[in-house]
């Protein structure tokens, strides 16, 4: 018996909530909940922790690639079927934790996942870049100022190597939103890559009356740009609304609210680099993202732009930086101004904050240093 | 056979990282569907612009959440993608699986859906891609019926908690986050269907400062796990450290190297608050000076360890940009112990008081956080009953336009400028 469209409460049921954890435990884990002691990064992918009990887990981490298919995911049932008893789990950060309970199982299951190609790459431990986390971007999102999965993509291929090795001064998290709503949380990431529209939202007249709230849309408006109006459509006159371009810092939120007001465009759309955030407490506080570059055009299929630029950030930090110091760290202590220079990238105007609060990060000292930046 | 051209996306079938178009290429041979999927995205290349339009409303029947519509807006020509709802599904603590459940849910998703999955989305949830509107109910109905799962939240409802790995695999977690993960969203299951909010609010659970779920970044409700005791230290470890027979910082940063390990420098010398040296051979702490920043365990995880008395810092108001910019979560609890054994007693109550009144006053689309900006934190902890305390202040405030109420100042703010006029002439 299935659904029953003719009766469609009936049979019903709902609020069961997730299935219970435990059950999805490998014997290992679920014999040694509560009981690990330590753990060491045995190579870069591999990780081992030791229980009080004397028992060992081995997790072999492989870049998950986030947006699957019912095949690809299948293949990893294959694989945990294989070699770990039934039984995997996805990280946080999209990665798929393959583990083990004992060290000579441990190759068997590398050697496996090498023999698929390029699908299961080992890595993403310790002071390296591991996965990228990111939004939907075209593939299914209506908001999105630039793709998702294609970008990230394109930067992994170039990063790969950071991804297999731990050669960084510390870890380095790379995280993607395809606009400003962030659904992504890029806000707290060593790099942030980040959709961002440049065109205020067009209004569609004739629609607008049927699909929007005129108030709620109004009301969207973080800095008042948007006011109500009227128009003339067919000799009719309708209420609707106004944007004062001026005011618009692009937001999207009026879009949000009301399908009426796109701003979506090929020229006006692209991508923003934020660098320097953080999440961990770890020696200094959690770090916002700072902006960097502006923009950078959505350049398909590959943004060669975005990922020369990412590239460019992450060997001057690697070369730069003190061990354990995170992006963010590396570049308070040699000061932003000799940031942008290391990073060679152009400092304009952009980077300065002119929205609410801004004047918290205005410098009122007379300490700087003397770059190429004083003419 | 392929139903439409992709020569932009094909460029993204080489390098070396996993391709997402290999993979829905390799799908599309059984689920012709993912054709469409290909087509659009491959037009968005061209085009440089997303093809889908605004929203849609759609669900099952009882819920507000956990389905998100989506329509593509070129119907006839990508028919395959005519409605591509996203289905948001629970995800289990952890996100461990059998996986006899993920090929239960595949198969479900292959008979209902596209055949394309997100493992996971942004929140934590399963998502599953696309589907149509009359699929809904039957999907809903297998899924709770035969898979004994349940959709995750979208709106302005309790969104899916998420936790870090916690205790089933990591030393450090100071309460056991999957539980109590679990224990609350059960609890919440009608605030996670049925949006009764001002706008989404989010529970994140980590289990230490270093926080893998990304909690004070992310959720109006923050609990991190931290102890009030002291670093349990293993001084025979610490010996082994320094001579360079333990790879520090878990091995981390084996792949370069960093010269020999530097107990001065790496970690006294990294400590923020100054509290460890060197004495007699031993690795000393000062525990009362100790902020519980997780440098020197992360470091040294054979030497040190967490405290054992341990219980979680609660912090409220985290979210993303959008509107009135991001914002960290706020330090309102130092301390709480966690724990199943009184039903998560001392959380519930908290989580409850916030709701209770941001219910109240929050307006239309205001994260808890800018609540609490809009009518100040003083404000914020006199609702939650809590003194304040200098732990919830970075620095004291440097103006001093102090809001003093009527009755904290002597007679009050009611005075007759008759009687002063007799004193003070005009």
């Amino acid at each position: 018996m299935g659904y029953n469209p003719d009766k469609p409460m009936e049979g019903r049921i709902s609020d069961l909530g997730p299935l219970y954890y435990e059950q999805f435990f490998p014997a290992v884990i679920k014999e040694n909940k509560g009981k690990w002691l330590w753990h060491e990064i045995i190579q870069p992918g591999v990780l081992m922790h030791k229980s009080e009990s004397g028992a060992e887990v081995y997790t072999i981490r492989a870049g998950g690639v986030r947006l699957m298919s019912v095949e690809f995911v299948r293949e990893i049932c294959d694989i945990a079927d294989k070699h770990c008893d039934g039984f995997l789990r996805f990280t946080t950060r999209n990665n798929i934790e393959f583990m083990v309970d004992s060290k000579a199982k441990v190759q068997p299951l590398l050697d496996d996942l090498k023999s698929r190609g390029n699908k299961f790459p080992v890595g993403g431990t310790g002071a390296g870049v591991t996965n990228i986390v990111h939004t939907q971007g075209w593939v299914h999102c209506h908001t999105p100022a630039t793709d998702a999965s294609g970008v990230v993509k394109a930067v992994m291929d170039e990063l790969f190597d950071y991804f297999t090795s731990m050669t960084l001064p510390a870890q380095c998290r790379i995280a993607l939103a395809c606009c400003l709503n962030m659904c992504g949380a890029v806000h707290a990431s060593d790099i942030a890559i980040l959709g961002v529209h440049r065109k205020p939202p067009m209004i569609d007249h004739s629609r607008i009356s049927g699909v929007c709230e005129l108030p709620l849309a109004i009301a969207s408006c973080p800095l008042g740009a948007v006011k109500p109006a009227k128009v003339e459509i067919d000799g009719k006159e309708i209420k609707t609304v106004k944007v004062n371009n001026e005011r618009c810092m692009f937001c999207g939120n009026c879009y949000t609210m009301c399908p009426a007001m796109p701003l979506a465009d090929p020229d006006g759309d692209g991508i923003a680099i934020l660098v320097g955030g953080k999440v961990s407490n770890r020696i200094s506080a959690p770090k916002f993202s700072k902006l960097v570059i502006p923009f950078l055009p959505n350049t398909t299929p590959r943004w060669p732009e975005t990922v020369e630029a990412i590239k460019k950030i992450l060997v001057a930090y690697a070369a730069d930086a003190k061990k354990y110091e995170r992006v963010g760290e590396w570049a308070e202590r040699i000061g932003w101004e000799k940031f942008f220079e290391k990073c060679d990238i152009p400092f304009t105007e952009k980077s300065i904050d002119d929205y609410r609060l801004a004047y918290d990060t205005w410098r009122t000292t007379t300490q700087f240093k003397y770059t190429s930046h004083i003419k | 056979m392929a139903k439409h051209e992709t020569p932009l996306l094909d460029q993204l079938e080489s390098g070396p990282w996993p391709s997402f178009v290999t993979d829905m290429k390799h799908q599309a041979e059984t689920k012709p569907e993912v054709w469409d999927i290909l087509g659009q995205l491959e037009l968005s290349y061209t085009d440089k612009i997303t093809h889908w339009k605004h929203g849609g409303i759609v669900g099952v029947f009882g819920y507000g959440g956990g389905i998100v519509g989506r329509y593509s807006d070129l119907p006839k020509r990508f028919p395959g993608v005519e409605h591509f709802h996203t289905v948001r599904v629970a995800q289990p603590s952890s996100k461990y699986y059998s996986t006899k459940h993920l090929r239960d849910i595949m198969n479900l998703w292959e008979k209902y859906g596209s055949g394309m999955t997100n493992f996971h989305g942004s929140t934590g949830d399963i998502i599953l891609l696309g589907t149509r509107t009359e699929n809904l109910e039957p999907l809903f109905w297998d899924l709770t019926h035969d898979l004994g799962q349940d959709l995750g939240g979208s709106g302005s409802n309790l969104r899916t908690p998420a936790n870090c790995i916690g205790q089933s695999r990591c030393e450090w977690s100071c309460y056991d986050t999957e539980e109590c993960c679990y224990f609350l969203t059960q609890k919440y299951q009608d605030e996670i269907h049925r949006p009764a909010f001002p706008y989404k609010f989010k529970f994140k659970f980590s289990g230490c400062a270093n926080d893998c779920v990304a909690a004070i970044a992310r959720s109006d409700i923050a609990v991190i796990g931290t102890w009030r005791d002291n670093i349990r230290i293993d001084q025979a470890a610490v010996k082994e450290y320094v001579a360079g027979n333990y790879p520090a910082n878990g091995g981390a940063h084996s792949g370069r190297d960093w010269g020999k390990f530097d107990l001065q420098k790496e970690v006294i010398g990294l400590c923020p608050t100054g509290c460890m040296w060197m004495e007699g051979g031993q690795l000393k702490i000062d525990d009362k000076e100790c902020t519980r920043c997780m440098h020197c365990i992360n470091v040294m995880p054979r030497a040190l360890r967490p405290g054992v008395d341990t219980g979680a810092t609660i912090c409220v108001g985290a979210k993303a940009p959008i509107l009135d910019g991001a914002q960290f979560a706020t330090l309102i609890v130092p301390f709480m112990k966690v724990s199943k054994d009184n039903e998560f007693e001392e959380l519930v109550n908290f989580i409850e008081t916030v709701w209770d009144w941001w219910m109240e006053v929050g307006k239309n689309r205001e994260r808890v956080g800018e609540t609490m900006q809009r009518v100040g934190l003083p404000t914020f902890i006199k609702v939650m009953g809590i003194e304040p305390i200098p732990q919830h202040v970075k620095e004291p405030r440097s103006n001093p336009y102090v809001f003093w109420q009527d009755e904290e100042v002597p007679g009050g703010f009611e005075r007759d400028v008759v009687e002063f006029r007799k004193k003070h002439a005009a």
